[in-house]
């Protein structure tokens, strides 16, 4: 076997959270300092967070592995490390040849500037020579396809046409090794095929790429491997399918995340504990697979019986923002009540209609005239890739939209002779 | 095996780990980094002047106005002395290096804030960015030079053989101002203070700095406390400045004990400044 291009070695990453951060001011720094000897002997540790704990494994050239995990599992603290913008706190990884990282494309991008100009300055951020970004200069321009354009400042660019630029410029960039995160979420549906395309065509030739995505069909077709990261552990590491399995399958329960309180009002005396996924079998799921029967579930908190209860889901699209659909409790005539101290509301979707990928739900709750809760944004969801039609096809992502509906073709009878 | 041969030569091998002590500077990596440094200063001046009416003509206006006022108000009301050149060539050239040392540090300070998107997303050295926000006044300095020039052909003050000497002293000024640019950039990325404060602290150097007053005015009375006068030159901007004077208008002064003495500060400055650039830089990203 030939050596590893990426070597990790029990990476880890330590941040400091809570209200013991570190002073950011000069006048903090010194209040802090004066207080230093008061608080010597019952000093408390300051409260920091693992992002990612002891992270070990080895890639070799010309390898395509996907990070995978829920968001604060650590991919991007990863990536971060792998492209030395941060430090780990302990461990060591070793890397052969020349690193680009694409944590976002339209780094450096200056909306003063012209396209030309930009592409010049975006390409010397990302490490290329100029002769390099002169030679590469009509194709990139190409690709984007803004050559009417390229000597009007960006800031008056379609928000298409500057993402078109920022990724062009990416992509032409030949590093020995990728590190990608989440390019993909941004973008209309066809420039997200454009890079996933161009991505394909960058692990055939090739490099070595590690790719952070919540787009499960795209890590399933990019890339053989993958890593799971759990809670900053590697939680597994193999082959894509399995790996994607086990993601799929792992409980909140086993993640051992803390239950995160959505939601409190004092004075109405409710709160939303947690807002669950469950699959068929009642078990919370970190993701809901497509066609599958799957429950949203309100844990809620209340000091007093409330009747009349409405309960929303509003799913957004993370791509523009548009609301996609809605699960609304009177569209169904449902009849809801909350009793103390705790209720689970349940929302059931015996099919689940949402193509592969993320949203964004925002959640509402009222009881007759008052709402009780209404938090916009409030959680965003994976879906899973499933098996919606009972043909194992699903379409193509851009092309078919984000919602899934049942359907049958068939001829006419009266025709068919 | 795939991959295998495909490089004639081993590729260099990045050890990522965290790093101890004081480290070395990695001067040669920003050597590596040329380019990156040439396209951020070229951006810092094409944004600079994007959407002006003047453009550069701004970077000739502020020394010239400012010139105008001193003379104004510090050479015919106050009458300050000024080694015995005009004072308006005086006050010029004395600007053309505090504009330079002023500018620095204004932009120097904020540039890392400023560019916290590139500092998460990207890695390069990070000295890049304020030594290429020094180095843009630099280029305003050079479009504002020609004036004095023409002041100097008005008031029929010929070049001497000191002009050979010039760009060492530009070389210090620049040098001085990267180095509290370092200093002042890096702390910044901490303490946003640092913001408010630099104004501030630009306007009480301009006053310990020989550009509306020579040293020579200030040198005798420390003597006479008995402090060598070269204590000034702790400054690092007076020896620049007086040296300056000296290449291009041969006062009839004495810079050397100045320019020495600011030679060394600017040194210490300099040294430190990126010593602690460099122990500070692994958190900015985390920081800023």
């Amino acid at each position: 076997m030939s050596e590893a291009v990426i070597c990790a070695q029990g990476l880890s990453k330590r941040y400091r959270i809570g209200n013991r951060q570190r002073a950011t001011t000069l006048r903090e720094g010194i209040i802090e300092l004066a207080r230093a000897p008061l608080r010597l002997g019952r000093r408390s540790a300051p409260e920091t967070i693992w992002a990612l704990r002891d992270v070990s494994f080895e890639i070799a050239p010309g390898e395509v592995v996907g990070v995978i995990g829920r968001n604060g599992a650590g991919k991007s603290t990863l990536l971060k490390i792998l492209a030395r913008i941060t430090e780990p706190t302990e461990g060591r990884a070793e890397v052969r040849g020349r690193v680009g990282s694409l944590l976002e494309v339209g780094t450096g991008f200056h909306s003063e500037l012209t396209g030309r100009e930009n592409i010049f300055l975006n390409g010397a951020i990302l490490g290329m020579k100029r002769a390099e970004i002169l030679a590469k200069f009509d194709e990139i321009v190409a690709f984007a396809e803004v050559e009417k354009f390229i000597d009007t400042p960006v800031k008056h660019y379609s928000s298409g046409m500057y993402l078109r630029l920022a990724f062009a410029v990416a992509a032409y960039l030949e590093p020995d090794i990728l590190l990608v995160d989440e390019v993909l979420a941004v973008g209309d549906a066809s420039f997200q095929k454009k890079c996933l395309g161009k991505m394909g065509e960058v692990s055939k030739s090739g490099r070595t790429v590690l790719f952070v995505s919540h787009n499960m069909p795209a890590v399933r077709n990019l890339c053989p491997r993958a890593i799971l990261l759990c809670q900053g552990l590697v939680h597994s590491l193999g082959p894509t399918d399995e790996v994607l399995r086990q993601y799929l399958g792992m409980s909140q329960t086993q993640e051992a995340s803390p239950a995160r309180e959505l939601y409190r009002d004092a004075n109405l005396g409710l709160a939303i504990r947690a807002f669950q996924l469950l699959n068929e079998n009642g078990q919370v799921v970190p993701v809901l697979e497509t066609g599958r029967p799957a429950t949203f579930r309100f844990v809620v908190e209340t000091t007093n019986r409330r009747a009349n209860v409405t309960g929303s889901v509003g799913v957004n699209s993370l791509i523009d923002d548009g609301r996609i659909c809605v699960f609304y409790s009177p569209l169904t005539g449902s009849e809801l009540a909350l009793e103390p101290p705790l209720t689970n509301l349940d929302c059931h979707v015996p099919k689940f209609p949402l193509m592969p990928g993320r949203y964004r739900l925002t959640l509402k709750l009222t009881s007759g005239a008052q709402t009780l809760a209404y938090i916009p944004a409030a959680v965003e969801v994976d879906v899973a890739s499933g098996d919606f039609f009972g043909t194992g096809r699903l379409p193509e992502a851009p092309w078919a939209g984000h919602v899934l509906v049942e359907h049958e073709w068939r001829h006419d009878p009266d025709h068919v002779k | 095996m795939r991959g295998a041969g495909s490089h004639l030569t081993a590729p260099p091998v990045l050890v990522i780990e965290p790093s101890r002590g004081i480290g070395s500077l990695r001067l040669a990596e920003l050597w590596e980094y040329r380019e990156l440094l040439y396209f951020l200063v070229w951006r810092d001046l094409k944004v600079r002047y994007k959407q002006t009416l003047l453009g550069a003509v701004w970077a000739i206006l502020q020394p010239l106005a400012t010139a105008v006022v001193f003379t104004l108000f510090f050479g015919r009301i106050a009458k300050i002395s000024s080694d015995g050149i005009p004072y308006p060539l005086f006050a010029y050239t004395g600007l053309l290096i505090w504009t330079l040392f002023s500018q620095g540090l204004m932009q120097a300070s904020n540039s890392l804030v400023g560019s916290a998107n590139l500092i998460t997303k990207v890695y390069f050295p990070r000295l890049c960015i304020p030594v290429a926000a020094v180095i843009a006044c630099l280029v305003d300095l050079a479009v504002a030079f020609p004036l004095l020039v023409a002041l100097m052909a008005y008031h029929r003050v010929m070049p001497v053989l000191g002009l050979l000497a010039l760009p060492a002293f530009l070389l210090l000024a620049l040098l001085a101002t990267i180095g509290v640019g370092l200093w002042l950039s890096a702390l910044n990325v901490r303490y946003r203070d640092v913001r408010h404060a630099v104004p501030f602290l630009i306007q009480l150097w301009l006053f310990l700095s020989p550009v509306i007053y020579p040293a020579s005015l200030i040198t005798p009375r420390l003597e006479k406390l008995g402090v060598p006068g070269w204590v000034l030159g702790c400054n690092p901007v007076t020896g620049a400045v007086e040296g300056f004077r000296w290449a291009l208008l041969r006062p009839d002064t004495n810079p050397w004990p100045l320019v020495a003495a600011s030679t060394a500060s600017t040194f210490v400055i300099l040294v430190t400044g990126m010593f602690y650039f460099r122990s500070v830089e692994r958190s900015f990203a985390d920081v800023v």
